[in-house]
């Protein structure tokens, strides 16, 4: 039986749940090295002051405390961290510091780290610190960083980072014509991935062998086994990182933190084994913050509903230092404010302000979720204005299969052009209507229905994936003929062993059960890149398949050194290498296992696209938003899984309506965090929206890789934003309710119901 | 202090400090680490384990109270096959990541033992006291809703 080509596509039920299910799941907080010692970190309490003054001795005087480290235990220079993304010079002097010295930026900032017998000794200890801060006035808000209440970094002078360009054609020459103009500000709170695994590390040095080994690895492992190497003086060779089971990531977890550097350089010091577990409240004011942004855009439409062009200014809070891949959002809002429409002039400016909160990184969709809210809440307001339907307005703008490929703007200072590869975004847009009913939900618009309000809205989206600029893997089929596949990618609890075990089944025309995925961990391939910008099954499953090519010559090489003839000769099928009616089964094919390695590159971006319409129905009288239903529908070119593709669908979507409704990381005047635990920083439950449903289609293969498929899993959340302002606006159309700030909570929304009626009654 | 307790079947002691959380004694003092701790103030259920029958937030307790008690966490629900809801978490893909998934595993079961018919809107309610960052819940749900027979004909037999 020839099983070549029966698991892609196929709902295979995960390997992994065998043992997450039972509990035998194996965390960073599971794992435990003899003889080790606990780690736990002084944060600062102050937004923005000068440390004058660190007394330790207090707190090493209780027993079971080791060592207490500050910024004078590391060397002459404080190590700072390096960006992993558009690692541009002029953000150099934002970098930060593994521990502050000198100067603290935000709350939360690590001061100092004890090492001591238990944890619990080591939280006792922290309060035996004596910390003198002087403080300076906190810059809590884009007001606050533009009038220089205080600035950050003296010597750059300005809380301004830099600015992000996008541009094309000719904006100002386009709007001078232009029949219509709108111009509006929006705003999108700060919020973040809040995975549900708080980070944490194992240490371990050896000594003698000059070896360093950390567990708790996720993400990025090998450009941030590079970055520790050399901030150690290590080299690379002499650093693992290891994956054990990761608890979520979704563009958080894994990139490059003080304490990635702080507990091995612990464990260095201290000669023995350093572990350390965050808890949520120091996750909440330490792990990277997203999607803190505010705008003032102009958006230009002929008469007739053709789109011109988007002109206008971004300001992002990026907090008080540039994380690892901190440019990528507000350069994604400039440059993906277009969206999957056509627009011949952008000129947007996205600036990166410095104020003194937690920096700010990636979260699932980042920048995308923002610059759709602003650019869908756009094309509702001009199609109200221009008294074109919404849904024919945005059909006519659509970029056409015909226009593929399609550039989008470009962008500085750090070019990353690129298009959008292919697509029938009419075709799924269509769908999506259809399949969400909207003729049929239109007879409630703006309807009152037992207290609530109901309304529509549809938007589509595009969503990145793939980035390069390569992934490795390697091949051992041993022995017995099992198939063992180390990659460079990297599990955040997406379902990786299950997708690439399909994958490498079909290339290899094996049972799957007889195939095992290694992956993330830097012992296992020269170079990796990991698990970002939807890229693992699209870059880790192409390597894959040039690997197991690569496996299948050696195998025929080997069969035929046996059986006397060319390798051209040896046909594979059904586990065996054959010529004619000899048949040499993969086990004992070799008496040495067979091992390949291969590489896929690949620069040119995946563009999956999608079409999201929802149906909400809102209380005036208390603001509370009900979502009565949300249809997705996204082509992703390829799918390996659909029950893991449709489970990231759905639960991206429900974290883009957190967004949407609850998720708040709110900051004080004096930048003091307030939502410091779960009972303030509100995640969606089990009961706040029950009717999500998502369809994925294989329309429009990638043209860019052999798979055919492009990277999916954050495009759910992409438009929830805009869509769901759309449909508040469009289900309270009668007290013409704007929004263009979220989050949507009850009090917003309630308010701006209160206006609207006192407006009214005034009118 | 020496306590004892029934952990997963067996008599288990240890010497704990007071102050130390009935989550820490499970996973430090017994090594049974499916048990997680995502909050440590009791919102998120991913440490819940089963006291007596009742799923309680094992973050919440200290090791003295459960003296004498019984104590079940999800390791001690499955033997070396899926129980009829692990299977059924996994044919829906209920978990992604699987870090909150004891706490979903024992909540639910704690549910539907007491309630094997408890309708959608009644599990909904029982696991909005979990929190799940990958799923949206909707898989979660369905495959409650589908576990509830084995619990049903459990208790006719």
């Amino acid at each position: 039986m020839k099983v070549f080509n029966s698991y892609i596509g196929r709902p295979m039920e995960r390997v992994e749940d065998l043992r997450l299910l039972r509990g035998r799941g194996t965390f960073v907080a599971d794992v435990n090295r003899p003889n080790q010692l606990y780690a736990v970190i002084l944060r600062s309490s102050t937004a923005h002051g000068l440390i004058k003054s660190i007394d330790s001795s207090e707190a090493l005087a209780l027993p079971g405390v080791h060592r207490v480290l500050t910024g004078k235990d590391l060397g002459n220079k404080v190590p700072t961290i390096p960006l992993r993304l558009q690692p541009l010079p002029q953000l150099e002097p934002f970098h930060q510091p593994v521990l502050a010295d000198k100067k603290v930026r935000y709350v939360g900032e690590p001061v100092a780290v004890v090492i001591a017998e238990s944890p619990a000794i080591a939280e006792d200890a922290l309060e035996h610190i004596s910390l003198d801060i002087e403080p300076l006035p906190a810059v809590a808000t884009r007001g606050h960083a533009e009038a220089r209440r205080s600035v950050l970094f003296e010597d750059h002078g300005s809380n301004v980072a830099i600015t992000w360009k996008a541009f094309r054609g000719d904006a100002d020459e386009a709007f001078k014509s232009a029949d219509y103009i709108r111009r509006e500000t929006f705003k999108v709170q700060r919020h973040a991935a809040m995975f549900m695994e708080p980070r944490g590390f194992v240490a371990e040095w050896d000594e003698a062998a000059g070896k360093l080994t950390v567990w708790g690895a996720a993400k990025t492992a090998w450009h941030n086994r590079r970055t520790l190497a050399a901030q150690l003086g290590l080299p690379v060779e002499a650093v693992d990182l290891i994956e054990v089971d990761v608890g979520g990531g979704f563009g958080s977890r894994g990139e490059f933190y003080p304490e990635d550097y702080l507990i091995p350089a612990a464990a260095r010091i201290v000669g023995r084994p350093v572990k350390w577990t965050e808890d949520r409240r120091e996750h909440m004011m330490s792990a990277n913050h997203a999607r803190d942004m505010e705008c003032d855009v102009e958006f230009a439409v002929t008469r007739d509903g053709r789109f011109i062009g988007l002109r206008g200014q971004i300001w992002s809070d990026i907090g008080a230092y540039i994380r690892t891949n901190g440019s990528v959002g507000p350069r994604n809002l400039a440059q993906y404010m277009s969206g999957p429409y056509c627009m011949e002039h952008v000129d947007l400016k996205s600036s990166m302000l410095t104020t003194n909160k937690t920096p700010c990184g990636t979260y699932r969709g980042p920048g995308r979720y923002e610059t759709d809210f602003v650019r869908e809440r756009m094309i509702d307001l001009a199609a109200q204005d221009l008294k074109i339907d919404r849904i024919e307005l945005r059909r006519r703008n659509l970029v056409a299969d015909a226009q593929m490929p399609y550039p989008l703007a470009s962008i500085t200072p750090y070019d990353s052009s690129t298009e959008l590869d292919s697509g029938d975004y009419h075709a799924v847009f269509d769908r999506c209507v259809k399949e969400f009913g909207w003729e049929e939900r239109s007879k409630m618009r703006g309807r009152m229905i037992d207290g609530y309000y109901h309304g529509l809205a549809i938007g589509s989206f595009i969503e990145g994936g793939a980035a390069g600029p390569k992934e490795e893997v390697r091949l051992v089929l041993a022995t017995d003929g099992a198939l063992s596949v180390y990659m460079g990618s990297s599990s955040v609890g997406q379902g990786l062993e299950t997708i690439m075990a399909q994958i490498a089944a079909d290339a290899m025309e094996m049972p799957y059960h007889k195939i095992t995925i290694f992956h993330g961990s830097t012992s296992y391939v020269k170079d990796g890149y990991g698990a970002y910008h939807s890229r693992s099954t699209v870059m880790g499953g192409s390597a894959i398949l040039v690997g197991a090519e690569k496996l299948k010559e050696l195998i025929r090489k080997t069969a035929a050194g046996r059986l006397g003839c060319k390798p051209e000769e040896v046909i594979i099928n059904d586990e065996q290498a054959s010529l004619g009616d000899t048949h040499l089964p993969f086990a004992g094919l070799s008496d040495t296992p067979l091992e390949v390695e291969a590489e896929f590159f690949n620069k040119k971006y995946t563009w999956a696209y999608g079409t999201q319409a929802a149906h909400v129905a809102v209380d005036p009288g208390t603001g509370h938003v009900k979502v009565v239903d949300i249809m997705s529908v996204e082509d992703v070119g390829r799918m390996i899984n659909p029950l893991t593709l449709h489970g990231q669908a759905i639960g991206s979507i429900v974290q883009g309506l957190g967004g949407a409704f609850l998720e708040h990381l709110v900051y004080d005047d004096e930048g003091q965090l307030l939502t410091g635990s779960f009972a303030d920083y509100l995640l969606p439950s089990a009961t706040d929206f029950p009717s999500i449903h998502s369809i994925t289609l294989e329309l429009k293969p990638c043209p860019n890789n052999p798979l055919g498929a492009k990277g999916a899993g954050e495009g759910g959340l992409i438009p929830v934003g805009g869509l769901m302002a759309n449909a508040v606006a469009d289900a309270l159309s009668h007290l013409n309710v704007q929004p263009m700030e979220l989050p949507l909570s009850p009090p917003r929304i309630w308010q701006l119901v209160e206006n609207a009626e006192a407006a009214r009654a005034k009118a | 202090m020496q306590i004892e307790f029934n952990l997963n079947g067996q008599l288990v002691g240890a010497d704990v400090e007071p102050r130390t959380t009935l989550a820490d004694c499970i996973r430090n003092d017994f090594g049974q680490t499916g048990t997680h701790l995502a909050c440590e103030h009791g919102v998120c259920g991913a440490c819940t384990v089963l006291l007596n029958g009742e799923a309680v937030r094992s973050c919440l307790m200290l090791a003295a109270q459960v003296q004498g008690e019984q104590v079940v966490t999800v390791e001690g629900l499955s033997g070396d096959e899926l129980t009829p809801l692990q299977a059924a978490f996994r044919k829906h893909h209920a978990l992604q990541c699987g870090f909150c998934t004891p706490g979903f595993i024992t909540t639910a079961h704690a549910l539907l033992s007491h309630e094997p018919n408890a309708d959608e809107e009644r599990i909904r309610e029982v696991l909005s006291g979990n929190l799940c960052r990958c799923s949206g819940y909707i898989p979660i749900v369905e495959a409650v809703l589908e576990s509830r027979s084995f619990y049903q004909d459990a208790g006719s037999k």
